[in-house]
């Protein structure tokens, strides 16, 4: 199914000052695909997610989406079929509920208005927070927010899920039923992460960047087993391979 | 920076209030709405002298918050603190107004005379207009005060925002509202991590700061914020913003609404039209 | 400072509110239509900042008191005027609301005393004209520098400026409502000088955020300065003009409004402008006396009670404010009746709240 496709070729970003954001990435991630994207603090991680959406358009070379090359035309079409969680779920949760939060995606996408609230109340439940529906996001806890925030992302049913740090600040607990919650999704991830355990868990693809260009791209097990790069790029191997030794 | 968080509690405390389950709080917000605006427009249309018509309508605060099973010595508390500003300007009004208008005959009441012992010559409590229109001041400023804290705390926020929505207040205005509503508690909370921060690392226990350090404070709060309106620029577009925000809300104005409208509209022209203390005075000293 | 609900009568309040309103709908007009999609949150997370900035203090030298951000001006610098206004009305809506600062009546005079003067009048045709000045002159690094005087300056004087006009139009307001005793002048000469030092600081305060911002993130400033945030007009003078004329209108508007209740409502409005024609005078002075008439004829109910109409008059002549009898005068016979039945009147409604209380427990209980 080349339907799916994420395809970044030649990706070149500069910032306005003149540092270099991205440099020559390379990649193809296919239908069903869950990849993780890892590397330091400020090596390029999120400037990439930036571009997958559409937020920053590259200097030089062009990211594909499914069949379209992403450009200005196609730019809803392409968010239509892709979705992302952000790292701050506070950014994502804008509006007074969390029912009018999962809501909104719905209503700008067009979905009638007779099944919205049926099409909500399905996201909520997936996440496991349908209880939720009528309170404000800001008497949420970190881990119920980030599960309403994966809930507004999902209602639209989006074919390429894209996260930003999915387990930041959350407690064990959270982070264990969030793990759980993405291993049963079947659409394209990409998660960046620093949390190598659970791109462990989730991901059997991973991409290593390092200033702002691709160090390595391949199963996630070998490259975490791989120290050298590990160090390189300001990782450590994840804990459950450290006991494995 | 205790001002910050207690700030940020009360709100939070009276956005709990709001969720509670009463009757008064299943009402459509709109009812509530109109039901404020009318009782604030009516109390404040009385004359400035009136004291006694103006007791009656302390029933609607007393009602309501019954009703909705609002902690009144929270609400009392929270008058009392805003009181000053009214007070500050009110009390000029006894020291220039003082012709004396109103004469109580102490052989009438003599039992008043603990309450209201002002100037007492010759048997006759004379009271200056000032004070009456000070007192009435007073009144007046607790009951438009507790009008409107009883519909936030009946309400809540959003539902006021949706409520002004239905009553074609322009929609930039309804959207500017909820955001602002949405990201106070946010910002609040950030605001006063640095407030916190700051004061754990300078040693004095002064809770405000020189200028030097507030300018880039408040300067890193605002480009902090600023990068924050544009994530959530970029979450909006991501799902499908396009410059108009829509809301998918159901609301009911049934009959119990129209009932407690009416219901209130007409407790309130009565008040209004009938000086019912006054009245009732009468019909008392005839009987004595 | 802040208006509050029972200071104001409902004319006053009803006039600001209707003029309050329809710059609310003017300002969502234009910045439904001139405005690119992203200033949406980004003009309700600035609101949000204002409202959090606004509970930091710092202390003032010398004086000791503390002073915070105002919030009109530096919205206006950073959001262009129509956004600002708004943002500014939104913050005021959400303090009348949970910390009743103000109240719902006075919510107009208080948008319109705080936002009105800052966005609209201070704004362009002070900190606009000054720092548009020095853009004008060609780029150079020494120029560069020198800008910052410029920022600093233009956002000091536009915020006294602004301030003054607000604590005026709040003098203005409580004057006319008629509720506090305060003259004219000695008001105005409480009001202005405090409103001159709460304008230096806040001035002060506003300027260094926006130089602290212009030298931390320049392109923010820039953009908003030389293309005006709403789209279109990079052209100053027109925008001004078009400012002036609506000023022009809402003051006529005001006026207007103002004096027709004033010709309706005679205990209402006695100001020196509507006395300098006789015939205002005379028609005042005629309403007076139909009200007088009708204040005595519902208190001929209790004729034994009741003052005596000549010592009524007596009154009348004796103290300096002829109005002042017209609205409230109370006999004693009717103050006593007042007292007895308000008293009860309390306590019953007290009364009603405790039993409703009571027995709303009760059955939670049972």
């Amino acid at each position: 199914m080349s339907h799916h496709i994420v395809q970044a070729d030649n990706l070149h970003y500069t910032y306005p000052d003149g540092t270099v954001g991205l440099d020559d990435i390379n990649f193809k991630i296919h239908h069903g695909e869950s990849v993780a994207l890892v590397g330091s603090n400020g090596a390029g991680k999120s400037t990439l997610l930036l571009h997958l959406i559409g937020c920053l358009t590259p200097t030089k070379g062009y990211i594909r989406i499914g069949d379209y090359p992403l450009n200005k035309k196609n730019l809803k079409a392409v968010r239509r079929s892709t979705g992302m969680v952000f790292q701050d779920p506070d950014d994502q949760l804008f509006m007074p509920t969390v029912f009018d939060d999962v809501a909104f995606g719905l209503i700008n996408f067009g979905v009638p208005e007779a099944e919205i609230e049926n099409q909500v109340m399905k996201a909520l439940e997936i996440v496991g927070v349908s209880h939720l529906a009528q309170r404000s996001p800001h008497k949420l806890s970190g881990g119920e927010k980030r599960a309403v925030a994966i809930a507004t992302v999902i209602a639209t049913m989006p074919d390429i899920i894209i996260m930003d740090e999915p387990s930041s600040n959350l407690d064990p607990a959270s982070r264990r039923r969030l793990i759980n919650l993405l291993k049963t999704f079947t659409h394209t991830k990409i998660i960046a992460t620093h949390d190598l355990d659970m791109a462990l868990e989730i991901c059997e693809r991973t991409i290593v960047i390092n200033k702002g260009s691709i160090i390595a791209d391949g199963s996630t097990k070998e490259l975490f087993n791989n120290e050298k790069l590990l160090a390189m790029s300001g990782l450590e191997k994840p804990l459950t391979m450290q006991g494995l030794r | 920076m205790g001002n910050l968080q207690n700030n940020l509690f009360d709100i939070f405390y009276m956005d709990t209030l709001a969720c509670s389950k009463t009757w008064i709080h299943s009402l459509d917000p709109r009812a509530k709405v109109l039901t404020t605006l009318l009782f604030v427009g009516i109390v404040v249309s009385l004359g400035k002298y009136e004291i006694s018509i103006l007791i009656p309508f302390l029933l609607y605060p007393v009602m309501m918050i019954t009703w909705a099973n609002l902690p009144v010595i929270y609400l009392i508390k929270k008058i009392i603190i805003l009181m000053p500003f009214a007070f500050f300007i009110g009390i000029f009004n006894p020291l220039i107004d003082k012709d004396i208008i109103l004469k109580i005959n102490l052989v009438d009441i003599t039992n008043f005379i603990t309450i209201m012992g002002f100037q007492n010559s010759t048997g006759i409590i004379e009271i200056s207009g000032g004070w009456l229109s000070f007192f009435s001041i007073m009144i007046r400023f607790s009951l438009t005060v507790s009008a409107a804290l009883i519909l936030i705390c009946t309400t809540g926020f959003d539902s006021v925002c949706l409520a002004l929505q239905k009553f074609r207040v322009p929609s930039p205005f309804i959207v500017q509202l909820m955001f602002l509503y949405r990201y106070m508690f946010v910002l609040i909370d950030e605001a006063s991590r640095m407030a916190r921060a700051r004061s754990l690392r300078t040693f004095d226990s002064d809770s405000k700061m020189k200028f030097s350090l507030f300018v880039p404070m408040i300067g890193q709060l605002l480009l902090r914020t600023l990068d924050r309106a544009q994530r959530i620029h970029l979450a909006m577009c991501c799902r499908g913003f396009d410059g108009h925000i829509q809301m998918f809300r159901k609301m009911n104005f049934g009959v119990s609404e129209v009932l407690f409208i009416l219901g209130w509209s007409s407790v309130f022209i009565i008040c209004r039209l009938y000086n019912i203390p006054f009245n009732l005075g009468i019909f008392i000293s005839k009987l004595y | 400072m802040h208006m509050a609900d029972a200071l104001i009568s409902p004319a006053v309040g009803c006039t600001m509110w209707s003029v309050t309103a329809s710059l609310i709908a003017y300002c969502s007009k234009k910045v439904k239509n001139g405005m690119e999609d992203q200033k949406i949150p980004l003009m309700g997370v600035l609101g949000a900042f204002i409202f959090a900035a606004q509970m930091i203090n710092f202390t003032i030298p010398i004086t000791g008191s503390s002073g915070h951000l105002g919030g009109g001006m530096i919205l206006s610098i950073l959001l262009g005027p129509h956004i600002a206004f708004l943002t500014m009305a939104s913050v005021l809506t959400v303090q009348s609301l949970f910390f009743a600062d103000g109240g719902l009546l006075a919510l107009g005079c208080n948008i319109f005393n705080l936002g009105f003067f800052p966005c609209f009048i201070a704004y362009p045709l002070i900190y606009k004209s000054i720092v548009s000045r020095f853009n004008t002159q060609p780029y150079t690094e020494r120029k560069h520098q020198k800008k910052d005087r410029y920022i600093l300056i233009g956002s000091l004087i536009a915020s006294i400026v602004g301030l003054q006009m607000g604590s005026f139009a709040v003098v203005l307001e409580t004057l006319f409502s008629k509720i506090s005793e305060l003259p004219f002048g000695t008001f105005m000469l409480m009001m202005q000088p405090i409103h001159l030092a709460i304008g230096v600081v806040e001035g002060l305060t506003t300027g260094a955020v926006v130089l602290f911002i212009w030298k931390a993130r320049p392109e923010i400033l820039d953009s908003a300065l030389s293309t005006s945030p709403l789209s279109s007009s990079n052209s100053a003078p027109l925008s001004i003009n078009k400012v002036l004329i609506g000023v022009v209108v809402a003051t006529i508007l005001t006026g207007g409004i103002l004096s027709w209740f004033a010709s309706s409502n005679p205990d209402g409005l006695e100001w020196a402008m509507f006395k300098t024609s006789g015939v205002e005078e005379l028609k005042s002075q005629e309403t007076i006396h139909t009200s007088l008439s009708e204040i005595q004829e519902k208190t001929a109910f209790l004729p034994d009670y009741g003052f005596k109409s000549n010592e009524l008059s007596e009154y009348n002549k004796s103290s300096e404010v002829p109005n002042l009898v017209d609205s409230g005068v109370v006999d004693t016979g009717a103050s006593v009746s007042g007292i007895v039945g308000g008293t009860l009147t309390l306590i019953f409604t007290v009364m009603i709240g405790f039993v409703l209380k009571r027995r709303k427990s009760e059955i939670t209980i049972s």
